[in-house]
């Protein structure tokens, strides 16, 4: 299910669990780099648990040893968008894998207004389903 | 939202104790029993590569000592720390000024090794950079340029190779000087997770310490590195030939000895840089010698030694005129 019932946003790894501390969040990087993943840092203010297409914040992040790295930029942009969504990427670039590996939400706004469900009546009584945040009802940069 | 309004499954802590059951106070040295410098150095194994530096590196006997007191100093830290006696973690940022060629960037690399096994640094890696690494071509480019650099290099060393350059005095639009503020702010503030050492000549680093106070007040080590005599160039020769298993012929020490004295009073001479240049050409000459012959049967002694008609070919026997490299 796309949402939870805290209205918490759920998406990646660990979204069920409650926020991690940057000791934490610490450990997830390093792990990360043990597996030679490039990190990089992505924040948005539009909460879809579908909206894959974050902003980029900085270059990512290849050959880096020490998560040191990660969290002293991640601190940086917490500075910069203290009120948006801010996740952490991991990104493998082993031939045939190429792919994201790991992707967790380490920043949220304090509040959290959730999803509101939205109906359509189609042809023969079937009904189409939606959901929109009701943070998203402000223009983009004035949500939270 | 620190505490959430629901429980983890399994888990009968409240979400806020979680922090403190896992290993995660990674960032100081780890944490032992160890009472005793024996102890500590036995769990570091320091030792092995202080003996290493004593080995293969001849000389530079200021630097050795240097490198010692902080070794020492760290490892008393170590034991203050296992007795709970708080210190903040000293400044490890080393300034290396020195002629070229007298062991900057070997002392650098061996030193990442050293605050690797004393736990000061996390993973013991070296990032070496200079002036282009860091400083971007337009507006906008230094900080991330310089940030990278700098991310790359947590929890290790990063060094920097002439860092004078990093001043341009003469051009006041020069973003060097930006590189120079990012890297202050991050020497001070991440002084946990990286370690900044920089070289250079020394009259050169002077200027630009003068121009950057800052700077100089935040590097605890300024570390002078002398130039080596001729016996200690020859010594360097003798250890440069046997990693490459060559050796000295019959006379060709004597020989030597005669290259460098005239060597060292030619311009452009860079100790040991200039040391293995010389045993570069004349394993080039030597090759050339044996090359001659084409039927002469070769034995291991002759293949491996540098005859002194090696050295003496050598364009310093031939004038005083100065010669490059």
């Amino acid at each position: 299910m796309m949402r939870n019932p805290t209205g918490r946003i759920t998406q990646g790894q660990f979204s069920f669990l409650p926020d991690l501390t940057d000791d934490e969040i610490r450990m997830q990087v390093a792990y990360g780099l043990d597996h030679g993943y490039a990190w990089s840092i992505e924040y948005t203010d539009d909460p879809h648990p579908r909206n894959v297409y974050w902003e980029m914040y900085g270059m990512p992040m290849f050959d880096l040893k020490d998560p040191a790295g990660v969290l002293m930029d991640l601190a940086e942009c917490r500075k910069t968008f203290p009120q948006h969504y801010i996740r952490l990427v991991a990104f493998d670039s082993t031939r045939g894998v190429e792919s994201i590996r790991m992707s967790f939400i380490v920043n949220r706004p304090e509040n959290e207004p959730g999803f509101g469900l939205y109906r359509q009546e189609g042809h023969g009584r079937t009904m189409g389903y939606t959901v929109r945040s009701y943070a998203t009802d402000k223009p983009d940069g004035e949500r939270y | 939202m620190a505490s959430p309004n629901y429980d983890i499954p399994g888990a009968s802590a409240p979400a806020d104790s979680v922090p403190a059951n896992t290993p995660a106070a990674a960032a100081g040295p780890r944490d032992s029993g160890a009472r005793t410098v024996a102890e500590v150095l036995k769990e570091s194994r320091v030792e092995a590569v202080m003996d290493e530096l004593d080995r293969d590196l001849v000389g530079l006997l200021p630097v050795k000592q240097r490198i010692r007191d902080i070794a020492a100093l760290l490892v008393i830290d170590k034991l203050r720390m296992n007795l709970g006696l708080q210190a903040q973690a000293p400044s490890m940022h080393m300034c290396f000024t020195g002629n070229p060629g007298t062991g900057k960037t070997t002392i650098a690399m061996r030193m990442a090794e050293i605050l690797h096994r004393l736990g000061y640094v996390r993973s013991g890696h070296l990032i070496a950079v200079t002036r282009d690494d860091l400083v971007g071509e337009y507006i906008g480019h230094t900080a991330p340029k310089t940030r990278e650099v700098l991310k790359k290099a947590m929890g290790g060393v990063l060094f920097i190779d002439e860092a004078y350059y990093l001043y341009r005095p003469e051009n006041e639009r020069d973003y060097g000087q930006e590189a120079i503020e990012i890297l202050m702010q991050v020497m001070e503030n991440h002084r946990d997770d990286l370690v900044v050492i920089l070289a250079g000549y020394k009259e050169r680093m002077d200027t630009f310490f003068q121009s950057n106070p800052g700077m100089s007040s935040r590097i605890a080590h300024h570390i002078e590195f002398p130039d080596y005599s001729v016996d200690e160039l020859l010594r360097i020769a003798e250890l440069m030939l046997e990693e490459q298993n060559y050796a000295f012929g019959d006379g060709t020490r004597d020989v030597m000895r005669d290259y460098l004295e005239r060597r060292i009073r030619q311009p452009r001479f860079a100790n040991a840089r200039s040391v293995r240049n010389a045993l570069d050409r004349a394993r080039l000459r030597q090759a050339s010698r044996l090359f001659r012959d084409r039927d002469l049967v070769l034995s291991k002694t002759d293949l491996s030694a540098i005859a002194p008609a090696d050295l003496l070919a050598s364009r310093i026997f031939q004038d005083g005129r100065p010669v490059g490299d």
